[in-house]
């Protein structure tokens, strides 16, 4: 038995982690297959799909997911695109005050949350800006910004500069250069960070509950709901956003899987 | 381009590059002939591929004016010249499989239906069957021909090569050397080829510049370069040289030989292969290569023609290669000489602590200027990684 253990303790410890890991998520789709007796979805009582189908019965609950969606989706836009492009500004070229920005940029990462969402709403509030829509989006963006740059710069840095020297002589003007060689080679860099963005963005509460005004987002309604009672269909949505990105994941690497052994053969 | 491939002779007139107060290449003039397979050799940091890529476009000369023919390139753009270029490590797109990364060039110049010479050119390399993989599943000769055929399919007037075979092993080298040669010969497109290794040069090139220090030391064809070594690195560099201190004991006069003391005893040289001044009692270096030396033991010294120079001298170390055989000696005249013996008659005798005599044609001894540096472009350990 002691052998049998010491042989596979590795495996052991291994699947102890995953578990650790797996356990909190498969509460959440469990319950989101309860019906509770009251308000709060805490004890299990029995199987039921109502909530299921019916994911937008309670009052709010979608719009705030549409809202946080809108958010999410434009916030890794706006960060991606500006992330990218300072990834690229700081390995590629030598100017005043890259050092500074290079440290700079890892602020929002240091920085504590509650910190920064308090600071932000005094300074919003003292330009005089409404607060909703647009002040969480340019929170957002701000926050995912240095997650992107990381990201991009780690890629940015390991890329040979002689393949844009080899397209340049290949009669591919700066343009082509960038946009055939550059941008391909730069892309996994870019769709982590993107992807990061994305997952920041829409599970954010801290920053975003102080600078929403009263827009409220899904996180936000999460939240607020839970002082009254824990609807099913928020395991339901949680449920769902797991699974999609499960999916997505498995998608990727049997695509790539694929790719592989028809080019091996 | 394809259309107007006439080329014409690359010319460099008065090109160097400087970077802040380092001077990379010093001001150059150099002319390339259409069709020649020429090599820039020297070691690394001597400027070659500073040069090369200064042909290419990718370095701004700092001075000076690049030729295509008649045409003044200097200030175009590499993506404007009719130049390609096989880089060192091959720099093929990771994410592009083989037929894209040599449709590349094709597809940047607008060329439509690509298929058929992209197949033809992976034909040339023997790589039809590997279209569709991408670069990192290939091996490294592998992607070397790829690189090759991407640069080769839009038909420059000049292909630029920055050691394309360094990565390679020994024996896959000597195979793409041949290679190399052979689509040179094939495709009749002016090759310029950047490396360190002397005997890539000489195998591959028609003519080779030495380069050290940013300057071009001598450029001839491999043998006169080998045969006539006009400098201490020229020399050392491109094979090795037993090279002497001498004094001149009879110099340029109505004899056609220069006679010169070393060790005690005297030696003679043709003067035409001496470009140093020979004042008599001046200083002179004498060289000849190891292999032109015959080697007897001391005993034997009697059967020697007359009319040879001789050394006398005490093997120190023997190293067996198996076609020859490489003796190190010290002698009056100079210690770490070096004699390669084929390995014909094997005179046992001839043992670390023998005393020899060794012997060579006169003709084959050339003289070089004593002002420099004897050790110039001698190969050590850490050079030859």
């Amino acid at each position: 038995m002691v052998r049998w253990i010491r042989r596979n303790l590795v495996v052991l410890a291994g699947l102890l982690t995953l578990a650790y890991l797996v356990l909190p998520n498969v509460i959440v789709m469990v319950f989101s297959f309860n019906k509770p007796a009251g308000r709060f979805n805490y004890t299990w009582r029995e199987f039921s799909t109502d909530a299921w189908r019916d994911p937008c019965g309670v009052a709010d609950l979608c719009g705030s997911l549409t809202l946080s969606l809108q958010i999410a989706a434009w916030a890794t836009l706006g960060a991606t695109v500006l992330g990218t492009m300072i990834a690229f500004a700081l390995v590629r070229y030598r100017f005043r005050a890259r050092g500074a920005v290079n440290s700079l940029i890892f602020l929002p990462m240091s920085m504590p949350e509650v910190v920064m969402a308090a600071s932000l709403l005094t300074l919003f509030l003292n330009m005089g800006a409404e607060l909703g829509f647009w002040t969480v989006l340019i929170a957002h963006i701000m926050f995912c910004l240095s997650f992107v740059v990381v990201a991009v710069k780690a890629r940015v840095m390991s890329m040979d500069p002689r393949l844009e020297e080899a397209a340049r002589d290949l009669y591919a003007g700066p343009a082509q250069t960038f946009l055939r060689v550059t941008l391909p080679i730069a892309a996994p860099g870019i769709a982590a960070g993107a992807l990061l963005a994305f997952a920041l963005s829409f599970d954010d509460f801290i920053i975003t509950n102080f600078n929403a005004g009263s827009t409220v987002t899904f996180p936000m309604f999460v939240w607020g709901s839970a002082q009254r009672g824990t609807p099913v269909q928020i395991n339901v949505i949680g449920t769902a956003m797991f699974v999609i990105a499960v999916l997505v994941v498995v998608a990727g690497q049997v695509a790539a899987g694929r790719r592989k052994r028809d080019t091996v053969r | 381009m394809t259309d107007t491939n006439t080329g014409g002779d690359v010319r460099l007139t008065g090109i160097s590059k400087t970077y802040g107060s380092f001077t990379a290449v010093h001001p150059l003039d150099l002319t390339v002939p259409q069709g020649s397979f020429f090599a820039l050799l020297g070691a690394s940091g001597c400027g070659k591929t500073t040069t090369l890529r200064m042909i290419a476009g990718l370095e701004e000369p700092t001075t000076g004016t690049v030729f295509l023919g008649d045409k003044d390139v200097t200030d175009l753009p590499p993506y404007k010249r009719p130049v390609n270029t096989v880089f060192q490590s091959y720099a093929l797109f990771p994410h592009l499989d083989i037929h894209e990364n040599v449709a590349f060039g094709l597809r940047r110049r607008g060329v439509r239906s690509v298929e058929k010479q992209v197949g033809e050119m992976l034909d040339l390399v023997q790589l039809g069957d590997y279209a569709r993989r991408k670069p990192h599943q290939l091996s490294g000769g592998q992607q070397q021909r790829v690189a090759v055929a991407r640069a080769l399919i839009n038909h420059p007037q000049v292909l630029l090569l920055d050691e394309p075979l360094g990565a390679l092993d020994l024996k896959l080298r000597r195979q793409m050397q041949l290679e190399l040669k052979r689509i040179q010969t094939e495709v009749g497109i002016t090759f310029i080829h950047v490396t360190h290794d002397q005997e890539e040069a000489m195998t591959m090139a028609d003519t080779v510049a030495v380069m050290n220090g940013g300057r071009v030391e001598q450029l001839g064809a491999p043998a006169e370069l080998y045969e006539n070594p006009r400098t201490t690195f020229v020399a050392n560099f491109l094979g090795t040289s037993n090279l002497i201190e001498a004094a001149v004991a009879e110099g340029r006069g109505a004899a056609s030989d220069i006679v010169v003391t070393a060790g005690g005893g005297t030696l003679r040289l043709p003067a035409d292969r001496c470009g140093a001044p020979t004042t008599t009692g001046g200083k002179l270096l004498v060289g000849v290569r190891p292999e032109k030396i015959s080697l007897v033991h001391a005993d034997d010294a009697g059967a020697i023609a007359a009319g040879r120079n001789q050394v006398t001298g005490r093997i120190v170390d023997t190293s067996f290669f198996g076609v020859s055989t490489q003796y190190v000696i010290d002698s009056p005249a100079g210690s770490g000489l070096q004699v390669y013996e084929q390995n014909i008659e094997r005179d046992s005798r001839l043992a670390p602590g023998a005393e020899v005599v060794l012997h060579w044609n006169p003709a084959h001894t050339f003289g070089l200027d004593a002002a420099q540096d004897i050790q110039a472009g001698v190969e050590t350990v850490e050079d030859a990684t």
